[in-house]
Order: C-alpha cells, then sequence, then structure tokens
C-alpha cells in the first residue's frame, strides 16, 4: 500500500528521485539476509544478578538481603550460573541455543561512572580517549558504511530515544510506535490533497502514516503464553520481515539503587517480552536473527544499604536469535574475591562488549577483521574468535 | 542600513521570482518579513511591520524582561544545594532526603519553566526577528548539561552568554559563549589542564583539547578551513586556566595554566603570566579571520533563506561582516537588503520547538494559558510531543546542534507527530475555534496555497480545518 502510494506520487513530480525515501523503490533488497538486532539497556543493568554465579558463596555474602540462588527461583543455566527467574519464558530459548550470555564485559569506559558518558560510549563504539561530547555517530551506523548497497531502510531506530548507535552518515529510517495519529479518512484525503503540490512533505506524510498503521500499540495482541507484546519490539519484527536488516532500540528501568527485587524483575520482564515479541514476529526469520542487548556498564558487587545496587564496571550482555549459537555463558570468569574485584567493588571486565559485537557482525555478515578494528570500532583488538555465530 | 527602503526594494526582487511550486504566485513581502525573518502572523495584536525588524533588533528586548528565564546563576545555587543534600542524605543526615528531593523538583519544575517561556516569547513577541537570532546563535554555540546538578542551566547560559550579543560583534558572543561555564562543563574545559602546570605536574595531569578543537571546527573557522592538529593543541594549552566547579564558580586559575607562549594559526600569545586576556585575543583574532565571516555568513544564509543560500547572497553578507569587523546588525542588513532573500519564498521549513511556538502564536495562545498548564501536563503533552517531532528540549545530537536543512526535518515519523501536534493544539486550544476559512488566512496571509484554502473550508469541523492550516506544507514552512 505504502510502496503503491509512493509510486504515485514519483510519477507525479520529478524533484524527489534526491530524498531517501525513495531509494527504497529502485534499489534491491539489502544484498545479505541475516538480521540484528541491537538493544541498548540503558541504566547500567546489574549482570550479576541477571546471570549469577552462584556457586560462589561470596555472591551471596556481599548481598544477604537480595534474592539469589537457588532458593529465589533462579534457574540453572550450566551448573555454574543461574538465571533470573524473570528471564524464565527464555529458557527454551537457551536450552534449544537460542540464548546465550557474557559475562564480565564492560566497554573502554572506567571509574566515573556517569550513565550518560558510559552510554555515549558505548554506542559511539570508541574507546575513552576521544572528547566524549566530541563523538558524533555510533559503530551501527559506521558499520552500514562499510556495507555497499545498502538503503535508508535497510537499518530502523526504533523508538523516540536519540540511538547514538545508529546516528551517522548512512541513511537509516526512525519510526517511534508512540506517535498516535487518529484521523479520520477524510482527514488523511485532506491531507494528502493540501501535501501533494509538495513532493517532500507529500512523501514523509505518506510515509509516516503508513508506518504509523504498522502496529496499533493499543490493539496488539497478547504473546503466545500470554503476556503483553513489547511495541518496539513488535515495529521491528514487522520492519525485518521487509527490507530491514538491522533495528536498534533501547529498553529503560535498570538503575536499581533501591528496591531492586522488584524494579529488576520488571525490567527484565520487559525485556524477556521483547525478546519473545521478535521470536515470534519474525516466525521463520528468528533463525537467521542475531540480538545484542548490551549496558553501559554493571553494578557494585555488593548490595548497598537500600536493597539495591550502585553504578559499577564490569557487567553481562544477552545474546538470542537462531543465528547464534547460545547455551553458553562465554566470557573470562574474573572471580568475585575481593582482590580480583575492579578497584575492590566492581566485577572485573575481562573482556570488551565490541569485541563480542565485532564477533557477531563478522559471523553474521563476513565483514573484514580490519573493517571492524579499524573503520567500525577504531582501535578495538577483538582478539580471539569466541564462537558466537552458529 | 538601507532598512527604511527594504520592503520596497523587497517588492521589485519579489516581482523577479521565477521559484515558485507550492506557492504558486508572488508572496508579498509583508509575509517575507513575517515569515521567513520572524515568527510568522500572530493571531493577537497587529503583525509586527517589515520595515522595522533591524529597528526593534537595536532597541530594548521588551519580551525578554517581561518574560525572563530562570537564571544560570540560580541555577548554580541550586545545583549547590542539591550536591549539599546529596552529599548530606549520604552521611544520613535527618531531613536530607526531603531537601534533596526538594531540589530535584526544583530543577525539573524550573527546567519545563524555562521551556514554556521559550515558547510564551515566540507566541508574544512582536520583535520576533530578535528570537530567530536567539534561536540560531543558541545552536550555534551548542551545550547542554544532562546532569542534574546544571539540569535547568542551557536557558540561562543562552540568556547571558547569546541573548545581549544577537546585535554585536561576532566576537563579544564568541567570547561569552567560549568561556561561559556551561559551555566549559559541556567540551570538557573543566577537564583540561596544562601538563606544565604547577598543579598539572603535582597530580599527571594533561590537557583536553575538545573545547579548542570545536571553537575551531564549528564555532569559528569551520571544518574545511585551514587548521592543523598543532593549532588544536596550541590553543588547548592556551585555554588551560580557564575552570569552573560548582564549588568555587568560574575563574581564571593560574596553577592549571600551561606556561609559556603559544602559537596559533602562525600568531603567538601569552607567554607573561597567564591571564583571561590572551584567551580573549585569539577569540578576536579567530572571530577576525576571513574562513570565520565566510563560515558564520555562509550558515546564517543557509539559516534564513535556502539549505544552499545564493552565493551573491553570501558574498554581501560576508563583505559586510569584513567592513565592519564582524558587526552582526551589518551582516544582517546585507542579508535583508539582497534580492535574492526576497527570492524562493518557503525554501526552509521550521523546527519543531518554532513549529510548536508559531502554532500556538497562531492560535492566540498567551503565556498566561501557558503558565495554567501543570508542569507536569506540560512534560507530558507538550515536551513529549517536541521529543517525538525529533527536537527533544534542551537535547541537541552534539556540539555541532541541531541540523538545518529541510530533509532533517521532513522525515516520517517528526511529520507523523507535527500532524498530531496540529490536531491536538487545534483541540486544545483556548477560546473560541477560529472558523477554519478565516484561520488560514488570517496564519498565513497570502502564503496560504488554493488547495488549502479549499480544504480548510471542506473539513468537517471547525477543529479538523484548523488542525489542517496548522499541519499544512505552507505553516511548516518559512
Amino acid at each position: 500500500m505504502a510502496g503503491l502510494r509512493r509510486r504515485d506520487l514519483l510519477l507525479g513530480a520529478c524533484s524527489v528521485a534526491a530524498h531517501p525515501l525513495f531509494s527504497t523503490m529502485t534499489l534491491a533488497a539489502a544484498p545479505w539476509q541475516p538480521r540484528l538486532v541491537v538493544i541498548i539497556l540503558r541504566g547500567a543493568m546489574d549482570g550479576l544478578h541477571v546471570v549469577q554465579p552462584y556457586t560462589d558463596p561470596l555472591l551471596a555474602a556481599y548481598r544477604p538481603t537480595l534474592p539469589i540462588g537457588p532458593d529465589s527461583g533462579m534457574l540453572d543455566l550450566d551448573g555454574r550460573f543461574g538465571m533470573h527467574p524473570r528471564l524464565g519464558r527464555l529458557k527454551p530459548l537457551w536450552d534449544s541455543g537460542e540464548l546465550g550470555f557474557v559475562h564480565a564485559v564492560s566497554t573502554p569506559y572506567r571509574d566515573k561512572r556517569s550513565h550518560f558518558d558510559g552510554q555515549d560510549l558505548l554506542e559511539a563504539g570508541t574507546a575513552g580517549d576521544v572528547g566524549i561530547a566530541a563523538q558524533r555517530g555510533g559503530w551501527l551506523n559506521r558499520f552500514l558504511q562499510t556495507v555497499p548497497g545498502t538503503v535508508a531502510e535497510t537499518a530502523f531506530a526504533v523508538g523516540s530515544d536519540e540511538l547514538r548507535v545508529l546516528a551517522g552518515a548512512a541513511p537509516a529510517m526512525r519510526w517511534s510506535p508512540d506517535v498516535d495519529v487518529d484521523l479520520t479518512p477524510q482527514m488523511q484525503q485532506l491531507l494528502s490533497h493540501v501535501y501533494a503540490p509538495d513532493p517532500l512533505f507529500a512523501a514523509a506524510a505518506s510515509e509516516g502514516m503508513a508506518l504509523a498503521s504498522v502496529i496499533d500499540r493499543k490493539e496488539l495482541p497478547d504473546l503466545p503464553g500470554g503476556g503483553k507484546r513489547e511495541p518496539l519490539a513488535a515495529f521491528a519484527a514487522d520492519r525485518l520481515l521487509g527490507e530491514t536488516r538491522i533495528a536498534a532500540y533501547s529498553l529503560t528501568g535498570w538503575d536499581t539503587h533501591k528496591g531492586q527485587k522488584g524494579g529488576l524483575g520488571a525490567a527484565l520482564d520487559r525485556l524477556q517480552r521483547s525478546i519473545l515479541t521478535l521470536q515470534d514476529g519474525l516466525g521463520a526469520v528468528w533463525g537467521k536473527t542475531a540480538v545484542l542487548a548490551m549496558t553501559e556498564f554493571g553494578r557494585t558487587a555488593r548490595e548497598n544499604g537500600s536493597g539495591g545496587t550502585d553504578h559499577g564496571t564490569g557487567g553481562a550482555m544477552l545474546l538470542a536469535g537462531g543465528a547464534l549459537r547460545g547455551g553458553s555463558v562465554f566470557g573470562e570468569w574474573p572471580g568475585l574475591e575481593e582482590a580480583d574485584l575492579y578497584a575492590r567493588r566492581d566485577l572485573m571486565p575481562t573482556g570488551d562488549v565490541r569485541a563480542y559485537a565485532a564477533w557477531a557482525m563478522r559471523g553474521l555478515y563476513g565483514i573484514d577483521r580490519a573493517a571492524l578494528e579499524g573503520a567500525v570500532f577504531p582501535g578495538l583488538d577483538m582478539g580471539r574468535d569466541p564462537g558466537l555465530v552458529a | 542600513m538601507g532598512a527604511v527602503d527594504l520592503l520596497d526594494h523587497a517588492h521589485e526582487a519579489i516581482k523577479a521570482d521565477r521559484f515558485m511550486t507550492l506557492f504558486e504566485r508572488p508572496i508579498a513581502p509583508e509575509t517575507y518579513a513575517l515569515v521567513r525573518f520572524g515568527m510568522g502572523f500572530p493571531a493577537l495584536g497587529s503583525p509586527p511591520d517589515g520595515r522595522g525588524i533591524l529597528t526593534r533588533l537595536a532597541g530594548p528586548d521588551r519580551i525578554g524582561a517581561l518574560l525572563p528565564v530562570i537564571s544560570f546563576d540560580a541555577v548554580v545555587n541550586a545545583g549547590r544545594s542539591l550536591r549539599a543534600a546529596q552529599r548530606d542524605q549520604r552521611k544520613g543526615v535527618e531531613g536530607s532526603e526531603a531537601a534533596l528531593k526538594e531540589w530535584r523538583v526544583w530543577m525539573r519544575t524550573s527546567f519545563v519553566q524555562n521551556f514554556t517561556t521559550d515558547l510564551a516569547r515566540i507566541a508574544e513577541t512582536d520583535d520576533p526577528f530578535r528570537e530567530r537570532l536567539h534561536r540560531f546563535w543558541a545552536n550555534h554555540f551548542t551545550a547542554r548539561s544532562r546532569r542534574v546538578h546544571l539540569f535547568a542551566a542551557g536557558a540561562g547560559y543562552a540568556e547571558q552568554a547569546i541573548r545581549p550579543h544577537l546585535n554585536r560583534r561576532f566576537a563579544e558572543m564568541l567570547k561569552a559563549a567560549v568561556t561561559h561555564p556551561f559551555m566549559m562543563v559541556y567540551l570538557d574545559q573543566v577537564g583540561s589542564v596544562g601538563p606544565n602546570s604547577p598543579y598539572g605536574k603535582r597530580r599527571g595531569r594533561g590537557l583536553n583539547e575538545n573545547l579548542a578543537r570545536e571553537v575551531l571546527e564549528l564555532h569559528t573557522l569551520g571544518v574545511g578551513a585551514a587548521y592543523t592538529q598543532a593549532d588544536v593543541t596550541q590553543f588547548a594549552e592556551l585555554l588551560t586556566g580557564l575552570n569552573f566547579s560548582l564549588k568555587s564558580g568560574a575563574r581564571f586559575q593560574n596553577n592549571r595554566a600551561e606556561p609559556g607562549a603559544e602559537t596559533v594559526l602562525g600568531k603567538v600569545y601569552g607567554g607573561g603570566r597567564p591571564a583571561l586576556a590572551d584567551i580573549h585575543a585569539v577569540l578576536e583574532d579567530l572571530a577576525r579571520h576571513p574562513a570565520t565571516a565566510a563560515h558564520i555568513c555562509r550558515k546564517l544564509a543557509a539559516h534564513f533563506v535556502a539549505d544552499q543560500p545564493d552565493a551573491g547572497l553570501v558574498a554581501a553578507m560576508t563583505g559586510a561582516y569584513r567592513d565592519t569587523d564582524g558587526e552582526l546588525g551589518a551582516v544582517y542588513a546585507a542579508m535583508l537588503d539582497h534580492p535574492a532573500a526576497w527570492r524562493g519564498f518557503g525554501a526552509k521549513v521550521k523546527q519543531p520547538l518554532e513549529f510548536m511556538a508559531t502554532s500556538l502564536r497562531a492560535l492566540g495562545v498567551r503565556s498566561a494559558d501557558l503558565q495554567g498548564i501543570r508542569p507536569n501536563r506540560v512534560r507530558k503533552i507538550m515536551m513529549g510531543t517536541l521529543r517525538r517531532m525529533g527536537q527533544q528540549y534542551q537535547a541537541p545530537p552534539g556540539p555541532d546542534g541541531w541540523p538545518d536543512t529541510q530533509a532533517a526535518w521532513v522525515q516520517p515519523h517528526g511529520m507523523a507527530a507535527r500532524i498530531a501536534w496540529a490536531m491536538d493544539a487545534a483541540a486544545r486550544a483556548p477560546g473560541t475555534m477560529p472558523d477554519p476559512r478565516e484561520f488560514v488566512v488570517d496564519a498565513l496571509g497570502d502564503a496560504a496555497g488554493s488547495r488549502l484554502v479549499w480544504a480548510a473550508g471542506a473539513a468537517q469541523n471547525r477543529i479538523e480545518g484548523v488542525g489542517l492550516v496548522l499541519a499544512s506544507a505552507e505553516f511548516n514552512r518559512r
């Protein structure tokens, strides 16, 4: 429908060809099949509570009041780590090798523990040696720049936050299902009538109306096993079934300084419904999909005085999708002894989240290691292949 | 400055206009003056006289005095109290929890209040060119804070560093903005220390080049200009000493300043006892540089007239800049005197905040109406809408500020959000809903196209008719 309308507009005007919206008309689908979804978990997810090293008695000693370990309903993963119960609906994915984690990872950001700076660095994908405000554009956009033949619709930024990870020179589409435009059919007709002499407005408005009708966040059907679908994931899944290959969005609610028991549970439930929404929405395409969920840093090993945890360093990353080799907790475990902690307080980062993202992109798309270590993540040493991609 | 016969001049230029698509016939110069160089037609009072654009700018800032923003100093004081409350809370001092909450609420409420003040100034002013310039220059010298202590300080920064200098020499604004604490914090100047200064040697601290680089790349010469990494480093060394902290305020600290002279673009600065005067001297020279004149004038022309402005227009402005040592009033006059400024109506698109504010202006919404809305509702409804349109309040994407091209703002998501706002604003407008057949003319004058005039009358009710006018390309363009 949207395509037909755009074609009508194209025939009626001559100066629109340069507009990025129209490039999708003339170019074939993206040159590759795998789908990549990047979820930015804003607020610093507590990796130690999500993927619990429960066999180490220090964990319970550091966190006497937080619900941790087998008694809390935790699901054992490999006899060493256990998964928070509010990710329980993802256990079948773990069992089928479509869910995995990386533990004790971080960006190169250290010490100041500011959410904003940490998120900026996570999305910029650079090391900390450039002024943070000076960093423009994100690593996912630089990745797109290395691939010939991409068009605006190849990549979708979903949601109304900034998503610097997809900002940059390569064109990307942007939509947030939070825009409510309930127009009567008569209004829609009048609008397209008044926009008609202005190709730029006509194209953007008709595309906007078409995207607004992709999902109705108030009318989404429940997930197969019950529970609400996540609108951002539902929208992303719809686009990924079409020409889109890369989608990014963010989820908040991870900054659990107090009341971590309830707060983290709610955030994890949203994350698991987000992944289930993608899985169900993508159908057979789920098998070609990789989801990377990453956060700006982890939280303190010890709980604080208000039933929460404070800003830390090393954290965890979640991997999902049929294109990945799940069923493992990747990464090099540093241990929890005080001397093993970063600054005697945080989980020691032994790996770089950027290296795992880079290996995922190398495995999915065959991108050169040199391009990944030079253009996409300048100065990164990817290290050895962890074998993330199935 | 030729402003008196500006409109006669414009009439001549418009007769020669061949650039018409949406605007299928010549547009009156009065409309250009109000829309291209102003904030559109006001619903209340008579539209400002196009001939008086520069005279009003040279006069007192009446709307600024009538509708003040929360000052930068007030926010710094609140930031200090907030920090003290945080410290008390960590120590478990009784009552600190409540104090902390109170200051957080103050900061949030002040942020919202500054937002409504921005809107109200645009909605009510009879000196709209000043508001346009304020927005342009505040964006040129972009700074933002995401930390709670200075959260509400953005408006106060622009009020102090930008607004008093809109009609002065560019060098004055440059000095005020670059050395302002808010800019120092934003571009990491507060973390920059001369490595050979007493403090730098004692603490093993070094340079942060961020501010120096952005001043050259964004604020003055422009990215393509002939400067080198050595210029950036030397300039950054010259800037050391310039410092701000919440506790001590803004100061020039000799013990952080790199000793010795620095060479920037071939000229030697400093060498004696480090002082703010050396920094002012290099900024004066940067303002005077031909690359700066060309960069600034092109950017102004691209903001007001067209994404790719007429080369003759830019040359005339650049000439005025050079001849007057960067008097901005002379640059604006050169722009307004040039025929190209009165051609190609509607080649630019209003940015979202401007679109929101001009729609309030067209609907006759007053400051008192906006003040009457609870801060939480302003935040949810109006600030949320602005974010969905792609221009979150006081949150530009980087030090290069908001983009300033048509294509950047006319995108599916932003357009859908604009349409949603247009319908919402029409539905919520206070007072009697205007007749859309009159509103289309009152809000757009002769810029309303024949299709829009017809459609406004064809809508099934007044709200939809008014919403249609606000959503139209005619209303969104300038």
